[in-house]
């Protein structure tokens, strides 16, 4: 079915590009209604979309070819967008949030110069996700995915007079391209084999099976590797191990685009990736393993580093690598539902946690210090009731959004049986990893919770402590928005095993027809993990409470002085940046040096630049002695040419060294013929064929003979040019038997 | 007795020598110009001898032409002599030259 679905990514890159020409000029009243007209256009054109059109479209969901692209051989590109369930999810959250995010920075930016440059950014952002997200082939999504790359670089560098937030541009931009480098060979891969990039193809020609299953390397399938090299890619965006370090970094960007870059939107693109790709994952356990594994790994990781950050954004920058590593693990274990479940409750109360960290550091005159903060619920009642929800939310307490979603993905953990016999040990280990996550997420964000807003003094200096004030309405208000979301968005997937009822739950509902891949969760094992859940979620709760409720307490010190080494380690976030400039940037730096000097330097420079000068030079030296001035001299050199080719050119003979002879028995031939033409000169040839017998003269140039006994003879012949006298003389030996 | 062509063809030529080494050899500029005249003297004497051989006018044709050629060379040549001795006070070709040596 056909629905103007390029409206969705238009209107965001109108917004942009008006902004981009005109909004330096405008108020910033008229910059923020353009910006804000141009996301909500967009949502509203989703919802539209999504809620009236896409239910009666069938299960190819709704599809807008807007041109053809790329059409060479084989190969047919349209710009397409489609949007199915999965893809409408995605674009209702983008827009919502973004939107959301788009009022809260008309108060967050509001004294920034570049007011109209940030809003023309957001937009940009939000169109190139939309493009992402609807892209109906891996080209098309790819100009998204490399969009929403350029502009997190924009956004993070916004501020770009700091030195820092640069350099965190620059790194978040070449890590990404690192994963980029990963989803491309993906894509090539899956080109070569299935002959498609429109992902639908390529999903019915994966769930044929055929080419993809052939082997590949060291024994594994196409899918295998197509697989991997796309989890590189979502690797890269979406800051899994070993590519998460970008992400911390990031935050040197402004709040809002914390919020909704590097915590709601762009870095889940790698989830819906792979939940878009699932049909080519499930050929693949293997790679779902890793996949698996991986976001587990980087949950548990990223949340022990989240332990000892004194930075209210850092914390969550590990927190959100954290979520998104049991977003992987969820769509790892073939539970591509609750993936996209966790993505969007993560993306309500994320986004609501991210915002409430830039209304604390509006109030904070800026700084994010937390060890600074405390005591901050009352000076802050609307921020601090926002964050209270979206911190329950995220440490998974029943009834808040967090709770489903992450419950979701812990039993999908257990009861999958992707892996096979080989592999099953997997789900338990991602399991038990997604538990201790889940512990350290209470942990960890019970930690920040208290140190910032409990307690009655605020440990800053008075200074600070004398601007502290409630952020104005236009912010508080999508705060209190998005509180609202995280609370209740969970409702929309609620356990189906809970009640039997598969329909209960509505997300699940929607997206069953597009992942196909239904996880049946036993009725029992959902009620243990819930309790289970629960039960880890209070435990790092209270021990966060016993902690730091009111400041750093007793505990948390004596903790501290027992470990110093191991704190120390957490602080310096296991120290992986340094190991990365020590194993990787630091060769690779000198490695390029060491080109510069001798390639550069001495090569291009030395040798090709300055040689070709000097060997100039000399020549030019050379030739500049002909060109004296004197003109007796060039008229001396011209008589000796002249001279030099009469002469030769009068020559009576072309010189050439061997007569022609031929030998029959005693009878020879003798050709003294010069050269191919015959002379035109009047030559006379004298033959002396070395026998004693009278010498032959005559005008024939051949002449024939005949020796009377065996022998060895020379044969002489002599040419003179009659007109000019001159003579020229030639000799050969001939042996007669 | 005719005198044999080659006479007039090696008077011709030693006359073309000379012109020859006085143009390349000396620096007086008037010398220089004698030089040329003799040089082309010497033609002339080669072609009324090959003329004469071949029984040919073209060759006294041309050996006109060439006399009226030196006329008009010997006029300009000596005004420009005339011209190089009123600004350099000399008639010595090395201080004609403006170039970088």
């Amino acid at each position: 079915m056909n629905f103007n679905l390029g409206l969705i990514p238009l209107l965001p890159f109108l917004g942009a590009t008006v902004l981009m020409l005109f909004g330096r000029k405008w108020t910033r009243d008229t910059v923020f209604v353009v910006a804000a007209l141009a996301i909500g256009a967009a949502c509203f054109v989703a919802l539209d979309a999504f809620f009236l059109a896409l239910p009666d479209a069938g299960p190819d969901g709704l599809k807008d070819v807007v041109m053809t692209w790329i059409a060479t051989g084989d190969l047919h590109i349209d710009l397409a967008f489609r949007m199915d369930a999965l893809s409408g999810v995605m674009c209702l959250v983008i827009t919502f949030i973004g939107f959301l995010i788009h009022v809260f920075a008309a108060g967050y930016m509001a004294d920034d110069p570049d007011y109209a440059r940030f809003f023309a950014y957001l937009n940009l952002f939000c169109g190139a996700m939309l493009v992402l997200v609807l892209g109906d082939s891996l080209p098309v999504l790819f100009i998204g995915w490399e969009g929403v790359g350029l502009c997190s670089y924009l956004l993070i560098g916004f501020w770009y007079s700091s030195t820092a937030n640069a350099d965190a541009g620059k790194k978040a931009f070449i890590t990404n391209r690192i994963g980029d480098f990963g989803f491309l060979l993906g894509m090539f891969l899956l080109f070569q084999y299935t002959g498609s990039l429109s992902v639908p193809e390529i999903s019915s020609a994966a769930t044929a099976g055929g080419p993809l299953m052939h082997t590949l390397w060291l024994g594994q399938p196409v899918a295998f590797w197509a697989a991997l090299f796309l989890f590189v890619g979502a690797a890269g965006k979406s800051a899994q191990i070993p590519l998460y370090v970008w992400l911390p970094d990031a935050m040197a960007g402004p709040t809002p685009v914390s919020a909704l870059i590097h915590a709601a939107t762009m870095v889940t693109a790698g989830v819906y990736m792979i939940a878009r790709m699932h049909a080519v994952y499930l050929l693949a356990p293997g790679a779902m393993a890793i996949v698996a594994v991986v976001g587990a790994l980087t949950a548990a990781f990223a949340a022990i580093i989240g332990f000892a950050q004194n930075d209210f954004k850092k914390v969550l920058a590990y927190s959100t690598v954290s979520q998104l590593g049991f977003m992987f693990a969820g769509v790892g274990t073939a539970n591509f539902d609750a993936g996209i479940f966790h993505l969007v409750t993560h993306a309500f109360f994320k986004a609501g946690l991210f915002l409430c960290a830039g209304s604390v550091m509006h109030a904070m005159s800026g700084s994010g210090d937390i060890r600074i903060m405390g005591g901050l619920r009352k000076k802050l009642p609307i921020t601090h009731g926002v964050f209270w929800v979206c911190w329950l939310a995220i440490c998974g307490i029943p009834i808040f959004s967090g709770f489903f979603s992450k419950d979701a993905i812990i039993a999908g953990a257990f009861s999958t049986e992707i892996f096979g016999h080989d592999l099953e040990w997997v789900g338990k280990v991602v399991g038990v990893l997604l538990m201790l996550a889940a512990l350290g997420t209470a942990f960890y964000m019970s930690r920040l919770y208290f140190l910032v807003f409990s307690g009655d003094e605020t440990r800053a200096d008075d200074k600070i402590k004398h601007h502290i004030h409630e952020s104005p309405p236009i912010m508080t208000f999508p705060l209190v928005v998005l509180a609202a979301g995280a609370a209740l968005v969970g409702l929309i997937g609620l356990p189906a095993g809970l009640w039997h009822h598969p329909e209960q739950n509505l997300l699940y509902h929607q997206l069953e027809p597009v992942l196909k891949a239904e996880l049946e969760i036993p009725h029992n094992t959902e009620i243990l993990f819930m309790v289970l859940s629960t039960i880890l979620a209070v435990v790092g709760i209270v021990l966060a409470a016993v902690f730091y409720r009111g400041g750093y307490k007793e505990p948390a010190r004596a903790f501290g002085a027992q470990f110093p080494g191991f704190l120390r380690l957490v602080q310096d976030k296991f120290r992986v940046d340094e190991l990365y400039d020590a194993v990787l940037i630091r060769p690779i730096k000198s490695f390029a040096r060491g080109l510069f000097t001798f390639v550069d330097r001495i090569i291009v420079d030395k040798i090709l630049v300055e040689g070709t000068g000097v060997l100039v030079d000399v020549f030019a030296r050379l030739a500049r002695t002909v060109q004296g001035g004197d003109g007796q001299r060039y008229m001396a050199v011209f008589a000796v040419g002249v001279a030099l080719l009469v002469h030769f050119a009068t020559q009576p003979t072309l010189p050439f060294t061997k007569l022609k002879v031929t030998q029959t028995g005693r009878s020879v031939e003798v050709d003294a013929r010069r050269g191919k033409t015959p002379s035109t000169r009047d030559l006379e040839y004298l033959f002396d064929f070395g026998d004693g017998r009278p010498l032959v003269k005559g005008k024939g140039a051949e002449q024939r003979h005949d020796y009377d006994r065996p022998g060895s003879y020379t044969i002489r012949v002599t040419v003179k040019d009659l007109a000019w006298g001159t003579e020229d003389g030639f000799k050969e030996k001939v042996e007669v038997q | 007795m005719a005198i044999p062509t080659a006479y007039y063809l090696i008077l011709s030529f030693v006359l073309f020598l000379i012109g020859t080494t006085g143009v390349l050899l000396r620096r007086n500029a008037l010398i220089v110009l004698m030089g040329i005249e003799l040089q082309l003297n010497g033609g002339n004497l080669a072609l009324l001898a090959f003329a004469r051989q071949l029984g040919d006018q073209k060759g006294h044709v041309f050996a006109f032409l060439v006399i009226a050629l030196a006329a008009a060379e010997a006029a300009v040549g000596l005004a420009i002599l005339v011209g190089l001795f009123r600004s350099r006070e000399s008639v010595n070709l090395d201080d004609a030259t403006m170039m970088k040596r």
